[in-house]
């Protein structure tokens, strides 16, 4: 493992109250390690949404965030019941949202399409009925080739 | 003295009795005890005063001005934040509290909350440039200023970059003293009457460096009762020959004066620094896109809630709102809010910058070496966040280790591990 820094959490499932402390955490702990605010501030933002997304579709899950001296690699993975056509969860304003979670403000189809924004690298795996995991990372430094 | 680290909020050593209580409240954890005596971090102290709300030996204090620094000049200018006005009950109009202090010795009295309505004035008007980063954060709370400079960066460019009434008051009184009396600038000292110690700091060490127009502040508590005083002897006064502030300024003191005065949007308040943190970390998390405006207070109730104050904070808005409704909100605005038609010159001429005083190491290896070594010492601490060995939290200390202020027996788990470790080796020697 080096010189990396682990940290773990379990994300509950359908409790707002909760959402987000994660990815607050995160920023605190990069913040410490002099990462540029910039670069929290995108990394914050994409795993808070990523957050959001285990909370609202997902039952709850984990996360485990890996922290690098040149990046931060995180997983939020749930076991709620998968995303059917991934390339149109994608899509800007997609949402399957129940109309109770679009009240709170949530649920307006921004999640994934945030993320990639947001992120360097994204990558994610479901199955109908298994789960999906959400696979983040963002650079500390601009990348060639990237 | 360093210039950049001064801070009004100061420890007296003799009253201190070492006791926990400030370290677990400091919203920058800022304090320690050391030696059974707390002891502020001056970098990370942003000044807002919620030790010396609760510090129960009143051993924190903020450093102040004293009446007699007015002696120094020739021409005297009270600058009396609204907060003053609550801080009395209605047999003491505004009009008695402003002649009161000219009785006490001051030539000119120039209400904050003229400047204030200038500023709600010019900050309508920046809402409007359609080409700033909202939500917009009031910048009128010097201590959440410097709560964003530590903690929370992102945001800087959020805050909304008018300069503060208290400058723009000191700024405005000199030069309204000179038009009207022709008095020389050199001749006149600017005193602020304060309910607030960052605003001290404000004055003593401007963000940046830049200059302040104030020379001195008084804190309110400092002449509460002189002034008090002087006004009981004097009879009642109905009106008073000279132009007072609307009720916008006034508002000012408590909270929702300054959001609500601005006129579009959505609007929030929020005081207490505890609650001001919370909405900042939604605020950064890009929580608060459909939210304007946002007010940010340190002090429970705004400004009437400020460490100089002597009023309990909930009777001071009682007076406050009583003072609001002697003033008729049309009347015509004093003559001042016509000059705000210039923004540009009131607008910051630089913008805070990100004070990154939380950070381990400037090399990223070694900060990360220095965080997994805290999450290790962390791991073998006993999470009761007891604050015994004189830091905030556990891992507070295990920082502090980490950073070679402390070390690992100051905690006295660990302590008494380790002296048991000793009495068996000896019990084995026997």
């Amino acid at each position: 493992m080096g010189g990396v820094v682990v940290r773990q959490y379990d994300i509950p499932a359908n409790d707002f109250t909760v959402a987000g402390e994660a990815s607050s955490n995160v920023r605190k702990i990069l913040s410490q390690l002099g990462v540029s605010p910039d670069i929290v501030k995108r990394t914050s933002i994409a795993m808070y949404e990523a957050e959001i997304n285990a909370v609202i579709h997902g039952n709850g899950g984990q996360a485990l965030v890996e922290i690098d001296t040149d990046k931060i690699y995180i997983r939020i993975s749930d076991q709620g019941p998968g995303i059917a056509d991934l390339e149109l969860a994608m899509q800007e304003g997609y949402s399957t949202a129940p109309d109770s979670i679009r009240e709170m403000g949530f649920g307006a189809g921004m999640g994934l399409s945030n993320i990639k924004k947001h992120a360097d690298q994204l990558k994610i795996d479901t199955e109908i009925d298994k789960g999906t995991t959400v696979n983040i990372t963002v650079f500390f430094k601009p990348q060639t080739g990237v | 003295m360093n210039k950049d680290y001064f801070h009004s909020v100061t420890l007296n050593t003799n009253m201190c009795k070492g006791c926990t209580n400030c370290i677990k409240y400091c919203p920058t954890e800022a304090i320690r005890v050391r030696n059974r005596k707390a002891v502020i971090i001056k970098e990370r102290c942003i000044d807002c005063g919620v030790c010396i709300r609760i510090c129960p030996y009143h051993a924190k204090k903020a450093v102040t001005d004293s009446l007699d620094t007015i002696k120094n000049y020739k021409y005297k200018i009270a600058l009396p934040a609204p907060a003053l006005y609550g801080q009395y009950g209605p047999e003491f109009s505004r009009e008695r509290i402003v002649l009161a202090l000219k009785q006490l010795g001051f030539d000119y009295v120039f209400e904050v909350a003229r400047a204030a309505e200038i500023v709600t004035n010019l900050s309508d008007k920046y809402m409007k440039n359609k080409d700033i980063k909202k939500p917009v954060i009031s910048s009128a709370c010097p201590a959440v200023v410097r709560f964003i400079q530590i903690r929370f960066p992102n945001l800087i460019e959020n805050l909304l970059k008018i300069e503060s009434p208290m400058e723009i008051a000191a700024a405005l009184s000199r030069q309204e003293v000179h038009e009207k009396f022709g008095i020389p600038y050199e001749d006149m000292g600017v005193f602020f009457i304060s309910p607030c110690a960052a605003k001290v700091t404000s004055v003593k060490a401007p963000y940046e460096s830049q200059k302040s127009n104030v020379d001195a502040v008084i804190a309110i508590k400092d002449i509460y009762l002189i002034l008090r005083e002087i006004m009981k002897k004097e009879d009642k006064i109905t009106s008073a020959p000279f132009s007072l502030s609307s009720a916008i300024g006034v508002s000012w003191a408590g909270t929702g004066g300054e959001s609500s005065a601005i006129n579009e949007g959505r609007r929030i308040a929020v005081h207490g620094i505890d609650n001001v943190s919370d909405i900042l970390e939604q605020a950064v998390q890009g929580g608060l896109d459909d939210i304007d405006f946002i007010e940010a207070l340190a002090c429970p109730e705004g400004c009437l809630g400020g460490p100089l104050t002597v009023e309990n904070p909930f009777i001071a808005k009682e007076n406050l709102k009583n003072e609001i409704e002697q003033i008729a909100v049309n009347a015509a605005h004093s003559n001042s809010v016509d000059k705000a038609d210039n923004i540009d010159e009131y607008v910051w001429k630089s913008t805070v910058e990100y004070s990154p005083i939380l950070k381990l190491d400037d090399d990223m290896e070694k900060a990360l070496e220095k965080m997994r070594k805290i999450d290790e010492i962390t791991n073998g601490l006993y999470d009761l966040d007891c604050g015994a060995c004189g830091a905030p939290s556990c891992r507070a200390l295990a920082e502090d280790i980490v950073r070679g202020i402390a070390k690992e027996t100051d905690c006295i788990f660990k302590l008494k591990e380790r002296l048991n470790i000793i009495a068996n080796q000896l019990h084995q020697i026997e």
